[in-house]
């Protein structure tokens, strides 16, 4: 990832607006941000997938620019993510050179595509829920995850003004396109459950003011996902009693498929740089 | 897909106090998603801080075919460049 170059540079936090997080947060938050780092990356490559594929050209500029906007705040997560982890790995060594089981991000950004309409559905449940995530991370008591989430949620705003219109568009269009996305509605919102489930790690970073608690960013997601879903004309699915478990590294088996496309050059020419 | 989408012109503000200049067109479904489209396509570059979009089939042109009577007469009339007036020295900035 380090070609793209000058886009790594970190956002200027507000200074003063924090702290860096006491010592003994430290593997709680190195946690966490390989799984905001982890999620925005799968996404972005899932997204990346799509590039010469659209359904138009501009569809395609769409998506890439979605897809890049999230490889740039997974470069950015990632390096926090080694430097705080402190055993010299930097962000192409957490992305390229760890296998599925340490991979920290949720169930839902490493389902597969499938159609456009199935991507939009994906990409609006993950925008809504980033947005709320990234507003309320903003505040962090943590000075850098602070500025990055503050670069991050300009971004979000318009991912998710993106999916939510087309979402309506689909949803509310013709009766092929409306039961295409009904139909990955209902096989994908098995996913968003875990999008609010804390363990250990929100909870101890919640308590110290670092991370925001994820049940309560649950009202405004659902309030956001029940207007684009009623303006789309179409039906929220019943909540789903299983819960995953993507974020403690144990995934569905599509990850691991998307890994190898992902890190195919850095496990065959490790070092290689151009 | 985009077959079936109306085509758009682009206008891009660079920046605040310049017009808007033509850069380019796309396919679209309507207004709001040629907005959203041209800020995807001619953007990227952090090239422009207002878009406008109209639909191409709105634009009233000129016909090329009368390219002739229309701009050929001017070609001749150099006098009505403000290029003989005598500048004094003094004045900088003209």
């Amino acid at each position: 990832m380090s070609a793209v170059g000058e886009a790594a540079e970190s956002p200027r936090g507000k200074p003063g607006s924090g702290e860096s997080s006491p010592e003994g947060l430290r593997p709680a938050l190195f946690r966490y941000l390989l799984r905001l780092g982890d999620t925005s990356l799968v996404l972005g490559q899932r997204l990346g997938e799509w590039v010469g594929h659209s359904p138009a050209l501009e569809e395609d500029l769409g998506l890439a620019n979605i897809s890049l906007d999230l490889i740039g705040q997974a470069r950015l997560l990632l390096t926090y993510a080694g430097g705080i982890e402190g055993k010299g790995r930097d962000e192409d060594a957490l992305a390229f050179l760890r296998d599925a089981p340490s991979f920290a991000n949720l169930t839902l950004v490493e389902q597969p595509n499938g159609d456009f309409g199935r991507t939009i559905v994906r990409q609006c449940l993950l925008d809504a829920w980033q947005l709320e995530l990234y507003e309320a991370l903003a505040s962090s008591r943590d000075a850098r995850l602070s500025s990055i989430a503050s670069k991050a949620v300009k971004e979000t705003r318009y991912h998710f003004h993106y999916s939510s219109d087309w979402l309506v568009r689909l949803g509310d269009g013709t009766a092929e396109s409306h039961g295409r996305v009904q139909r990955a509605l209902e096989d994908l919102w098995r996913f968003t459950e875990e999008l609010f489930a804390a363990d250990e790690v929100e909870e101890q970073l919640g308590r110290a003011g670092v991370a925001p608690v994820l049940a309560d960013l649950q009202p405004r997601w659902s309030s956001r996902m029940d207007a684009a879903l009623h303006e789309a004309t179409l039906v929220k699915p019943p909540p789903s009693p299983y819960p995953w478990h993507g974020k403690r590294g144990v995934h569905t088996e599509h990850l691991g498929h998307l890994l190898a496309e992902m890190q195919h050059l850095q496990r065959t020419y490790p070092g290689a740089r151009w | 897909m985009s077959n079936d989408w109306p085509l758009y012109e682009v206008f891009i503000r660079s920046r605040s106090g310049l017009e808007h200049k033509h850069v380019g067109s796309l396919h679209a479904a309507d207004s709001k998603m040629a907005v959203d489209h041209a800020r995807d396509v001619y953007t990227r570059r952090q090239e422009g801080v207002s878009i406008w979009v109209v639909r191409s089939a709105d634009i009233i042109a000129s016909d090329p075919l009368e390219a002739d009577a229309l701009f050929e007469p001017a070609r001749d009339k150099v006098y009505r460049h403000p290029t003989f007036y005598a500048i004094p020295d003094e004045v900088k900035n003209l």
